[in-house]
């Protein structure tokens, strides 16, 4: 396996839904702080679902790659949905992560996880999510 | 210098299917069979506790261990009382920016150290500054990545207590000129500290010569193991200073509310000391000097010069620190256009080539150059221009694939 799938290069070089959103319901960010990789993601959430996303940072080439297709895993999923979601889902999206990176590939899952508590704290449009 | 290749055992096996390329001896060096089987004929046949057995074989364990003291203080040109073992660079400055913090430095005192410290050489005395309410402050870096002797000389005064400073930097690979740091230190009453852990493994070091006061630096990275390292000081300074860790073999006579110390250095080795370790050391320092110093210094400028070379030819290289293989260790530190170091490194490492990617322990530094992170490679004196080669080559393809 390489640990640049074409998957990983075409998000990388071509990132989906990178930019910020007006008006966000949730802003968070989240840091690798040995490697300085950062990522910031934005959700817009309406009825319980995810309606817009937009995610913002910089890093290697697999964060990166990790943020813009969780991005497109988001849009559209009820937030329990997402409470329930897997970081191995995220990582068999990408195809498979070499153990030396999945520090990198798991860096936005952390920022989402971190989303959707923000979101569960200020419960504006949410229910009270439950934590393990 | 001859080929050593075929003393390193793990030279000899592969990498995800290539021949392994280590370009990493600035972390830890890799170790030859003399170290390893020191280390094993030791625990075979020597093993024993030291300094109070009165049987053979830990008069035989005492003496192994003392003569890899004398071996280490004729390789640096101290005296073997002057040299006390430690865990490593990282414990000899905690020891002493608590042992020598507590007798030298005062409330309002100034400590002197550089922006390109690593972390080792630096939280220490930020913690001592701290505790001590003394004033830390950080020597900047010409845009060459040389240190500024002029803003070193503004701020040094009379109430700096303590310079602390690293001989050769592990990232920009710049060699300090500390004769003339010691020189100007001890003109106000300072203290010099030197962080030799890049230094003592590649260069002939001698501490009367530097001028220094204190040196410190590890044995893993200059071919012995891990878990020792040393610390040599002035023998009037260490006498001044109170022990650092407390326990067996440090006291002289014990009461159940006081002690005293044990003379130098096991006033300062607390403890069952690492044996094993320091037989290892030393069969590190003869393996080197049999090499001797001059020469490995040569071997590895000539491998910096191709490594700078070659890097420099490339336009999607940044390279940081000295350009001069003259003025630098055999660690150089750089960045691929528009790519993380840590995807340079994945790269690499498909085709068995180990090079480090992070920002070194040297986190101040990188924010100064305006990078999060570089890739860092490092020579040793088993690398071979060809090993340079393949490294350039394979960045070549790194580049064409993410670049």
């Amino acid at each position: 396996m390489s640990p640049y799938e074409d998957l990983i290069i075409d998000h990388w070089r071509h990132p989906r839904n990178k930019g910020t959103l007006p008006d966000p319901d949730v802003d968070v960010t989240e840091a690798n702080v040995p490697c300085g990789d950062v990522v910031r993601l934005q959700l817009k959430v309406r009825n319980g679902k995810v309606e817009d996303v937009r995610f913002d940072g910089r890093g290697c080439a697999i964060s990166m790659a990790s943020a813009s297709l969780l991005t497109e895993m988001l849009k559209g999923k009820r937030l329990e949905e997402l409470e329930k979601m897997h970081q191995e889902e995220l990582l068999e999206a990408l195809g498979g992560v070499i153990k030396p990176r999945l520090n990198c590939a798991l860096l936005p899952f952390r920022t989402l996880r971190k989303a959707l508590k923000a979101l569960g704290e200020t419960g504006s449009r949410v229910d009270p999510p439950s934590y393990r | 210098m001859r080929n050593v290749r075929g003393d390193f055992p793990v030279l000899a096996r592969t990498v995800n299917g290539h021949p392994l390329v280590y370009l990493d001896s600035a972390a830890t060096a890799q170790k030859p069979i003399q170290v390893i089987e020191a280390i094993a004929r030791f625990y075979r046949e020597a093993n024993a506790n030291v300094h109070r057995g009165l049987y053979a074989l830990s008069v035989e364990a005492t003496e192994l261990y003392e003569n890899a003291r004398k071996k280490i203080a004729a390789l640096i040109g101290a005296r073997p009382e002057e040299v006390i073992f430690t865990r490593g660079t990282t414990e000899s400055l905690n020891l002493l920016a608590y042992s020598l913090g507590e007798a030298r430095v005062r409330e309002g005192d100034g400590i002197l150290v550089t922006v390109m410290e690593h972390h080792a050489n630096l939280i220490p005395w930020q913690e001592l500054a701290r505790r001590k309410g003394a004033a830390l402050s950080a020597v900047r870096i010409t845009p060459d990545g040389e240190l500024d002797m002029d803003d070193f000389r503004r701020r040094l005064s009379a109430r700096t207590a303590v310079v602390a400073v690293t001989h050769i930097s592990n990232v920009l690979g710049t060699i300090n000129p500390i004769p003339e740091i010691s020189r100007e230190a001890h003109r106000v009453g300072a203290l010099v500290v030197v962080d030799a852990a890049q230094s003592i493994p590649h260069l002939p070091v001698d501490v009367r010569e530097l001028g220094c006061d204190f040196l410190a630096f590890s044995g893993h990275k200059m071919l012995g193991p891990t878990g020792i390292g040393v610390l040599w000081g002035r023998r009037e300074l260490l006498e001044e200073m109170p022990p650092f860790l407390t326990g067996g073999e440090m006291i002289r006579e014990v009461w159940i509310d006081r002690a005293t110390w044990n003379d130098l250095p096991y006033k300062f080795e607390a403890g069952t000391p690492p044996i094993a370790q320091a037989v290892g050391l030393g069969a590190a320092v003869e393996y080197l000097a049999g090499l001797g110093m001059e020469e490995v210094r040569r071997h590895e400028e000539e491998l910096t010069g191709l490594l700078l070379e070659g890097l420099k030819a490339r336009e999607y290289v940044e390279i940081y620190g000295p350009h001069e293989p003259q003025k630098r260790g055999g660690v150089v530190a750089f960045n691929l256009r528009g790519i993380h170091p840590h995807d340079v490194a994945t790269l690499l490492d498909q085709e068995g080539i180990a090079i480090r990617a992070g920002h070194h322990c040297a986190q101040p530094l990188h924010r100064l150059l305006g990078v999060p992170a570089s890739c860092r490679a490092s020579v040793y004196v088993y690398n071979t221009p060809e090993e340079i080669e393949l490294f350039l080559a394979a960045l070549d393809g790194v580049w064409e694939q993410l670049g």
